[in-house]
């Protein structure tokens, strides 16, 4: 698994990226009350706002962590929210993206490092 | 920056692991170990515990009670002579200009008047009082020596009784004095949830064990400021600041109920609070734009500052959301605003403009969730 600062986790599933938020993330933002996914077939850059996902507390958008394409989205998210809170590193995954190069995500931070950059 | 100041139960927030946010100018609880969720269902399933000890709590006195009441009505558009000893009323100080300087609850307690006032506007109330009270020889003395307490839900009474039996026997609006954890607490049974409950002023130094009597029960859980903000707004209350202020009139904010007939046009003591001749024109005309209950009809949460169109494509903003978020009792989101008069009739269809895109928003009758005071 692979991380970014956005606090958000990368796998790898049949050569497509599978991308959800992290514990750290899911505690912070609270009780999520709402999610928004992109259409499927999407084509999308780096940083772009891909979910809108809004707790009890606010609204935040979670960035597209590298370029690629939409290749499948979590619709069980949009009927239950509640999964990220109760699952975010396993069934409430977001989206999957279609990628050129799967390399770019080695300079991505492993478990290790990212467990160091939320302290 | 000013320090920020705590309140009497600030060590008991960080033992029960609260999460601490800056309100109003005091470190408080956004949330426990529950959450905002849990906090809001427990509340309404069974009994929160809140610590409201940043309002501002006054007392006025004077040699003759009704002189106090009757000065008070110079302040506010309420009936304070008519409130009987052991009652509580919801009221509001005015200015020139009709607006809402902030809401208050106003409590006879015989021999003097006890005011609760928000914590934002206290500094600004207690000056408004002694300004426009002490030249009629009533004395205001703001309590900075006390702590207050609300203990809402469907379980507050059995959770209160089992320190003081005496509390069963008040009504919704009721206080009284009642020896609680071993000492003297003044009592209202009220809050600001929509549920039955309480409020209890007690001497600071006694309210950590007050606190720790009432969570030492399996009913009742310590409840943050964002359970008691979603709790609120489903029960359709005003939070000071966003859904009432100083541009706000009580006709525009749906709030005429808190002003009795006494005060209004032909009425025995009509009048002679800031403002009172456009409060009082309102009630007969009406105000341009109402304070109203609003659902979006998707499941996107619209909050404060959301601006609201009359059709789905083109136009300025009719209206704006002041209070909005996700209910938990209700299990969507939940809102209020003010739209145009015309507008304000239940059943009606708005668009709210979330992040870009027109969603629409119908305007229904508050409360969102049913209030269950024991009146």
């Amino acid at each position: 698994m692979k991380f970014t600062e956005e606090h958000e986790w990368l796998r790898v599933e049949d050569d497509l990226v599978v991308v959800g938020i992290t514990s750290h993330a899911a505690e912070q933002l609270g009780d999520v009350v709402f999610v928004e996914l992109p259409e499927a077939g999407t084509t999308v850059s780096k940083d772009d706002e891909v979910v809108v996902i809004e707790s009890v507390k606010a609204a935040s958008d979670i960035l597209a962590p590298v370029d690629g394409e939409i290749a499948e989205v979590n619709e069980a998210l949009v009927d239950d929210p509640g999964k990220v809170n109760e699952d975010p590193e396993g069934d409430a995954w977001f989206f999957k993206l279609k990628i050129e190069d799967l390399s770019v995500l080695d300079e991505l931070m492993d478990e290790a490092a990212y467990k160091k950059f939320v302290g | 920056m000013d320090e920020l100041k705590r309140t009497p139960l600030h060590d008991l927030h960080l033992a029960l692991g609260a999460k601490m946010v800056p309100f109003a100018g005091y470190d408080m609880p956004v949330q426990y170990k529950l959450g905002v969720m849990k906090e809001h269902l427990h509340t309404r399933a069974a009994a929160g515990l809140f610590d409201v000890s940043h309002m501002g709590q006054v007392i006025l006195r004077g040699d003759d009670p009704k002189a106090v009441a009757l000065a008070l009505e110079t302040l506010v558009p309420v009936s304070v002579a008519g409130l009987a000893e052991g009652r509580q009323r919801y009221g509001l100080f005015t200015n020139e200009q009709g607006g809402i300087e902030d809401d208050l609850m106003i409590a006879n307690r015989g021999d003097h008047l006890f005011l609760v006032v928000n914590a934002a506007c206290k500094e600004a109330d207690v000056a408004r009082l002694r300004a426009g009270l002490e030249p009629k020889g009533v004395s205001v003395d703001y309590i900075e020596d006390r702590a207050l307490l609300a203990l809402q839900g469907p379980g507050a009474e059995a959770a209160l009784a089992a320190l003081n039996p005496a509390v069963a026997e008040m009504r919704f609006m009721d206080v009284a004095t009642v020896e609680l954890a071993g000492v003297e607490a003044w009592v209202s049974r009220s809050g600001y949830t929509g549920e039955d409950g309480y409020e209890i002023s007690v001497p600071e130094g006694a309210a950590v064990a007050l606190a720790e009597a009432l969570l030492a029960q399996d009913t009742v859980e310590p409840i943050g400021l964002g359970a008691r903000d979603s709790l609120r707004l489903e029960a359709g209350l005003c939070l000071y600041g966003h859904d009432i202020d100083t541009t706000t009139t009580p006709a525009a904010a749906n709030l005429l109920w808190a002003i009795q007939k006494v005060r209004r046009a032909d009425g025995d003591r009509a009048g002679g609070f800031p403002g009172a001749d456009i409060i009082l024109s309102e009630i007969a005309s009406g105000a341009p734009s109402v304070r109203v209950g609003l659902k979006p009809e998707g499941r996107a949460p619209m909050r404060e500052g959301i601006d609201l169109y009359e059709r789905e494509t083109g136009g300025e903003p009719v209206g704006r959301i002041t209070s909005g978020g996700f209910g938990p009792t209700v299990g969507g989101p939940v809102a209020m605003g003010y739209v145009p008069a015309e507008q304000a009739t239940p059943g009606m269809r708005l668009y709210g403009e979330v992040r870009g895109k027109r969603l629409p928003v119908e305007v229904v009758t508050l409360p969102h969730v049913k209030q269950s005071y024991k009146r």
